[in-house]
């Protein structure tokens, strides 16, 4: 056996786990496994910050299904990272943090640059450790990186002192995550709870699939479409969902919930089986729990039994992992037209496209959604879209029509702004043949700019879509809505962002007009290198439908028709 | 309603603060906690009794299950168990009213462990109603402090699956998701 300092153990356990690529930022706690770094062929991607290191991470973990990995050093780069740990938790991304920490024999003083990382990151990792001997460090990697994906996947911090990166122990990776029995996830579901979800739903009349991204994180898309096609039930998808089932199948409803589909959550709340794999029945996707889909018996497919009856009742749990249960219930569902169901459902879709803007060819200054819809046709459906968070978010989600999973990321359960940038970063390393689109608002996008020059410096190709619309515009449209348009701290400023990419060195354009929309997507990538594109929006309008926070899904604030607008 | 769980985690640093963690989180309502040594030097042992009417019991147990360093999690409420709580009470007392409280702690198979010229020292051991029961009868004669440990609960009988052995992924499933 080899004898190995910690640091270079740290990169051994690395190069085990297949990882290539690492996102991070140095510092003086960490410097023995930076110095260590330089004798292992992984590729260290430098970012502007500790909390882009995690987004991008996090973004190839979500692009890849691997895990992701961002390295930072103690107290103040390791607070950095905080933000991006409460994300990828959120959103159930498998990363691990590895933070250097004061020396051991200092530990608990308020040494210099000492911060208690996993007393901070406790209740936003799914495990974390403090590595006190070297002989302990092999051991824990393996443990934090069999963490982090299984079951349930999530973040996992490992904190490792100054002088256990330093000392010497012999080396060797375990096979198998050691001490650590303990996960109760069965393989099979009981045949009868099988029989009984069979049952309900070949009884059903107007069944409903909700779809989220357990569905994804099991790599169940093929056996739901499967699943969908063979009993004709219509599949609502929740934001992180988006992409499990292809958005154009004629049994995709698309996005339920706050800004979900009109169509979708009516089709939610009059169904009379709701059977929802793969999510969590979050606030945003329910709205009133009281009043969510009350007439529905509710079939609940889920991994994590701390999600069952959590917020909604349930009447029939399936424990177990999405694709696992999938295959079990397939061969015991029957095929039904369900016509008088699809109908309903038409009835409602053709009510919606009426009052869509995409049937709106001209409005007054660039309509958002018209900017997303075409840079959807012009990258033909598909590019990998890492989205932000606000309006843009949501114009996104609604009118990119991703039919592949893995083609949207996005902060879904933490709403993290300034997440696109440098998720789209982990994501390209993850997929480099991939096209990676950034669509982001001007105020987000300002949040983590400072990864532009990290673009640079690793020479990746990546577009960005600035939907500028010169406000906060989410908060914005809240204050619009219910706070009588007073408008606090929303407007904001930014710099010209084309001289901005300029002064990086990026390709840059500005976009005011409709015609203009498709020409700058076809530029920019036709450009080899990285392309910023402006979009200059109109200021006020809002994401449609809308179901205030709290209220019942049916209670909708739509669109205004055209004929509305013009008084 | 209580629910009574019995929790076997790991005998780590930082253990027990994973576990107030996760209560305060996600706003559990936790009645009494108690934490303790087995018969496994590195397994330690929790009970733990949840108020019903505030949280649900399922959520604790399912949480707890979910952290790495819980071995096993059981819901013993409806099992038969023995359910103990041990008691510290210090009262008044005198030369007068010393041979009342005597009589009291034989009636609740208290023990008097230390006497001193103006109070004594009760220990009493036994399942809440007892405890409560003897508490409410010194009260009136001047409790100087208190202090109670919270209950410990140990099901009957030997239980092939219960909280007597260790769960150690035989056959539990672990493993079997990955792709
Ligand atoms: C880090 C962070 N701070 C604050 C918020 C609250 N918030 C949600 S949406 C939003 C506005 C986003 O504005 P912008 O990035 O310009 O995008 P738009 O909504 O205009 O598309 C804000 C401030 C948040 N989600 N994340």
């Amino acid at each position: 056996m080899a004898i190995r300092t910690g640091a270079q153990i740290i990169w051994e356990c690395l190069m085990r786990e297949n990882v290539s690529t690492v996102f991070g930022y140095p510092g003086g706690t960490i410097l023995p496994a930076y110095d260590a770094m330089l004798d292992y062929p992984i590729h260290h991607v430098l970012t502007r910050h500790e909390q882009g290191a995690t987004h991008a991470a996090d973004g190839y973990a979500r692009a890849s299904g691997q895990v992701g990995v961002a390295i930072a050093t103690s107290g103040p780069g390791a607070t950095n990272m905080v933000t991006g740990i409460a994300t990828a938790m959120l959103d159930s991304s498998p990363i691990v943090c590895i933070t250097g920490q004061v020396g051991t024999a200092v530990l608990g003083t308020d040494a210099f640059q000492e911060v208690d990382i996993t007393g901070v990151t406790l209740p936003i990792t799914k495990h974390n450790y403090l590595v006190m001997r070297v002989e302990e460090l092999a051991a824990t990697m393996r443990e934090a990186f069999h963490v982090a994906r299984e079951g349930r996947p999530g973040p996992v911090l490992v904190d490792i002192p100054k002088d256990v990166q330093n000392a010497k122990c012999e080396f060797a990776y375990p096979d198998a995550p050691i001490a650590f029995p303990r996960r109760r996830i069965p393989a099979q579901v009981p045949d009868d709870e099988l029989e009984r979800a069979a049952e309900m739903l070949n009884q059903a009349e107007r069944p409903v699939i909700l779809a989220g991204r357990g569905v994804l994180l099991s790599g169940a898309a093929q056996q739901l479409r499967e699943f969908a096609e063979k009993t004709q039930i219509p599949v609502v998808l929740t934001l992180l969902g988006l992409g499990v089932f292809p958005r154009q199948h004629p049994l995709c409803l698309g996005m339920a919930g706050m800004h979900g589909e009109a169509y979708a959550n009516r089709a939610v709340q009059n169904a009379d089986v709701l059977i929802a794999f793969g999510m969590r029945f979050d606030d945003r996707v329910t709205g009133n729990l009281k009043t969510f889909a009350k007439t529905a018996k509710k079939i609940h497919v889920e991994i994590d039994r701390s999600e069952i009856a959590k917020n909604v009742h349930v009447d029939l749990p399936l424990l177990g992992d999405a694709r696992a249960v999938l295959e079990q219930l397939i061969p015991r569902v029957e095929t039904k037209p369900r016509e008088a169901w699809h109908d309903q459902i038409a009835e409602w879709r053709s009510e919606t496209q009426a009052r869509d803007v995409l049937r709106q060819e001209e409005t007054e200054g660039l309509a958002p959604a018209h900017v997303i819809h075409d840079l959807w046709q012009a990258t033909e459906g598909k590019a990998v879209v890492v989205s932000d968070v606000g309006q843009n978010q949501m114009w996104e989600a609604q009118y990119y029509r991703h039919d592949e999973p893995r083609t949207l990321i996005t902060s879904g359960g933490l709403g993290t702004m300034g997440f696109g940038l440098p998720a789209a970063i982990g994501a390209k390393f993850a997929r480099p043949d991939a096209e990676v689109w950034v669509v982001a608002g001007d105020g987000g996008f300002q949040m983590t700019q400072a990864e532009l020059a990290t673009i640079v410096q690793e020479r990746i190709k990546i577009n960005i879509a600035i939907i500028n619309n010169g406000f906060l515009g989410m908060v914005r449209q809240w204050q619009q809505m219910f706070y009588e348009r007073r408008y606090a701290a929303t407007p904001i400023s930014s710099p010209d962002f084309v001289k901005l990419a300029d002064a990086h060195g990026i390709s840059a354009l500005r976009v005011r007009r409709r015609e203009q929309v498709i020409p700058a997507v076809r530029s920019a990538r036709a450009n080899p290198g990285p392309v910023l594109i402006d979009f200059r929006v109109q200021q006020e309008d809002c994401v449609y439908p809308m179901v205030p926070a709290g209220a019942d899904l049916r209670e909708m604030i739509r669109r205004p028709m055209e004929m509305e607008m013009a008084k | 309603m209580k629910h009574t769980l019995i929790a076997l985690v790991e005998d780590k640093p930082g253990v027990l603060n994973r576990v107030a963690s996760l209560f305060r989180r996600r706003a559990f309502n936790i009645e009494s906690l108690t934490v303790g040594r087995t018969h496994e030097p590195e397994v330690s042992r929790m009970t733990i009794l949840v108020d019903t009417e505030l949280t649900a019991p399922h959520l604790v147990e399912a949480n707890l299950s979910k952290l790495v360093n819980v071995i096993d999690v059981h819901d013993v409420t409806q099992t038969p168990t023995v359910m103990r709580d041990l008691a510290l009470v210090k009262v008044r007392a005198d030369a007068g009213t010393l041979a009342e409280i005597n009589q009291l702690a034989d009636i609740f198979r208290a023990k008097i462990v230390d006497v001193a010229s103006d109070s004594v020292i009760l220990e009493v051991t036994g399942d809440e109603d007892k405890i409560t029961g003897l508490i409410d009868l010194l009260r009136p004669r001047g409790i100087i402090e208190m202090v109670r440990t919270g209950q410990v609960a140990m099901v009957r009988g030997v239980n092939e699956s219960g909280t007597n052995k260790r769960m150690n992924g035989n056959g539990n499933g672990h493993g079997n998701h990955h792709q």
